[in-house]
């Protein structure tokens, strides 16, 4: 474990090295091939907020990586794809990727739903694939060529049941958004209450699009006992379930998902988000972070990186996409080529990570490799984030 | 049990009374032009995003908002002047199909010039709901219901008292006649459009505090507004006021009592309800138009 970090860091060291030594190596035709990292991202769209700053955080490091001399004395070339939230659009990228532009490796697919969509795709393919995205599915089971980086809803569902748990609550809520994240996550919830000894009383729902949640609202605050609510969703929903929640006068801790961890919901449900509860990366708090944090360190390179180049706050969203390019870049390096095969390999024995996500231990059961500990629960308070200790 | 009921009805009624600001867009261009202008849901967005234009410039609420609403009028006007009036020869379809064209172009320079993200805009007096008999209702919401009845008011001013309001009437009855008595039927569609959009912004802006925003919210609530102008009848002002309400309250109703996921479908389960019975809407007059 500790060779193989420190083995880790070492290429991550001299990768620059390794480069240089390689392009004077190798032929000239040889370097000047660029490595094809493919992309399809939601740039447009209600998911927007996922995929602007992911394809942000791609090019920015890609440039920095190509100004460092690339990976193997190769440039590293971006090719990438706005689907919006259309998994035809996705599919349509994606076959292209692999067959048209030939890419080496694809780092993309902002929402689950485009994710799934594309899987059998890259797996009939066989190329090694990182997703950005939030479902479970994603991983479980593993798919041979399918990797990701964000946490899934499952680990959210955790991570919240634990901290109902700490304060005493069995009796909940669910009220999810109809769109991929928001089924998914409720479904992983549902099935996961009963191991922390949570009743889930009343399970409602919402359009993507919907921009009144009132109702379903009052329907819960009908239903006797309930203690908490929890509300899987992503985009705009949340925050108008949050500004309905106070609207109503509903009282009772409100969760939210790690789906919604960036500034923007803050800005969004306005007043309304003091004392929401939600499960997030330590990137969304990098100075808060006690300095023993394996994490601080990576997360407040990144912040500082990504606001200096676009100015505006960070979200976890371009973090998933800075480790899923880093896994992917070190593994080609590692593999000392970017045959597809090998890279598949050493992206599965990604080990000691340190990214903005957590600690990434991969393994051929593992294709995630995140536990608990990846996530902190934040609570919002005067406009702002603190940790849950 | 009636504390529900309330608080579905206020639900119902807020979005009731958006929907009816959009139909009446549609129906005044209608009037006008025989035209359903497809861009007006385009218009509702361009009122709550040009307010967070220009609150984000620094400008305070009441003028960044009349702000938004003369801008949105300017692209009404723009759209009568460079895409409608060269194409006066063309049939009614190929006008809606130049609104449609329209919309997708005001859609898109919004994303391109103001982003793809959502916004909020503060509400006009806090946020600190009021409660009625066990239910809660938004102080935004009392502005959407009041703004809309002066509007709806201020109409029925327009087109009974003015010259102007009852020659948009005149060139809707008949449009040669209207043009013989000496009306400037080109003027007419001008102004109509112009009446449209800043009716359509006025919209926008009042729901952005509760719904937020972004380029592509107009969508659905142009969709909605057209559903209510179709259900009230179309061209009938008082039909599209109706039919919002019937549409907003319908769907709140629908996801209250029935299955929440399915509130999008009331709006158009009605719609077909109402052109299978009832083709000429709600309060339409029966159908010897325009044969």
């Amino acid at each position: 474990m500790t060779s193989r970090q420190n083995g880790f860091k070492n290429t991550l060291c001299a990768l620059g090295m390794v480069a240089g030594a390689f392009a004077v190596g190798t032929t000239q035709a040889e370097a000047a091939d660029p490595i094809k990292i493919g992309t399809f991202l939601s740039v447009t769209g209600p998911a927007s907020f996922l995929g602007d700053p992911e394809l942000k955080t791609l090019e920015l490091y890609i440039e920095q990586i190509n100004e460092g001399g690339g990976v193997l004395g190769r440039q590293i070339e971006l090719i990438q794809y706005d689907v919006g939230v259309d998994s035809k659009k996705a599919i349509t990228a994606v076959k292209r990727l692999v067959s048209q532009d030939e890419v080496d490796v694809i780092v993309g697919g902002s929402t689950s739903g485009a994710t799934m969509a594309v899987v059998p795709i890259v797996q009939k393919a066989k190329v090694p694939f990182i997703s950005l995205a939030g479902a479970v599915a994603i991983v479980e089971p593993v798919k041979p060529w399918v990797f990701k980086t964000p946490h899934t809803d499952k680990m959210a569902c955790g991570k919240i049941f634990e901290d109902l748990q700490a304060r005493g609550l069995t009796t909940i809520a669910m009220i999810s958004g109809t769109g991929g994240f928001g089924k998914s996550m409720n479904g992983q919830c549902t099935k996961l209450a009963p191991a922390y000894n949570i009743n889930i009383a009343a399970a409602e729902s919402y359009g993507p699009k919907d921009t009144d949640m009132t109702a379903q609202l009052t329907k819960i605050k009908g239903v006797d006992g309930v203690q908490a609510v929890v509300n899987a969703g992503f985009g705009q929903g949340p925050a108008i379930v949050t500004k309905n929640y106070r609207q109503l006068g509903m009282t009772m801790p409100l969760y939210q998902s790690h789906g919604v961890a960036s500034r923007k919901f803050i800005e969004l449900a306005g007043d309304a988000a003091e004392g929401v509860r939600l499960p997030a990366a330590a990137l969304l708090v990098a100075d808060m972070l006690e300095d023993s944090d394996p994490q601080k360190a990576v997360v407040q390179a990144y912040t500082k990186d990504y606001s200096e180049a676009y100015g505006g706050s960070v979200s976890t969203f371009g973090g998933h996409a800075y480790d899923g390019l880093q896994i992917a870049i070190s593994a080609i390096a590692r593999a000392g080529s970017t045959d597809k095969q090998a890279v598949r390999d050493e992206i599965e024995k990604t080990s000691g990570y340190v990214g903005t996500g957590g600690v990434v231990n991969m393994s051929a059961t593992d294709h995630l490799g995140l536990d608990l500990s990846a996530f902190k629960m934040l609570e919002i308070k005067n406009g702002d984030w603190t940790i849950v200790k | 049990m009636s504390a529900e009921f309330l608080q579905f009805l206020f639900s119902g009624v807020t979005l009731g009374a958006t929907y009816a600001l959009v139909g009446l867009g549609f129906s005044i261009i209608y009037n006008a032009s025989h035209v359903i202008n497809f861009a007006q849901g385009e218009f509702v967005m361009m009122g709550g995003m040009g307010t967070v234009f220009f609150l984000g410039l620094g400008l305070p609420m009441p003028v960044a908002i009349l702000a938004a609403i003369a801008l949105t009028t300017l692209f009404g006007f723009g759209l009568e002047r460079f895409a409608i009036a060269p194409a006066r020869g063309a049939s009614v379809v190929t006008l809606i199909i130049i609104t449609i064209g329209a919309s997708i172009v005001m859609r898109g320079l919004v994303q391109v010039v103001w982003g793809k993200e959502f916004h909020a805009i503060p509400s006009f007096s806090g946020d600190e709901p009021i409660m009625i008999g066990g239910a809660t209702i938004l102080p935004q919401s009392l502005w959407v219901l009041g703004v809309t009845v002066l509007l709806v008011l201020a109409l029925r001013y327009f087109f009974e008292k003015t010259i102007m309001g009852k020659a948009i009437i005149a060139t809707s009855l008949n449009r040669d006649a209207a043009l013989l008595m000496g009306i400037n039927v080109r003027l007419v569609l001008f102004i109509s459009f112009g009446l449209s959009a800043a009716l359509g912004a006025a919209a926008g802006i009042l729901v952005a505090p509760i719904t937020l925003t972004n380029f592509e919210a107009g969508i659905m609530l142009g969709l909605k507004g057209f559903c209510a102008a179709i259900l009230g009848g179309l061209g009938n002002g008082m039909g599209a006021v109706a039919g919002g309400m019937i549409v907003g309250i319908a769907e709140a109703m629908g996801a209250g009592y029935w299955i929440s996921e399915y509130k999008d479908a009331v709006a158009f389960i009605l719609i077909l309800l109402v052109l299978f019975f009832k083709p000429s809407g709600l309060f339409g007059k029966t159908g010897t138009e325009r044969v």
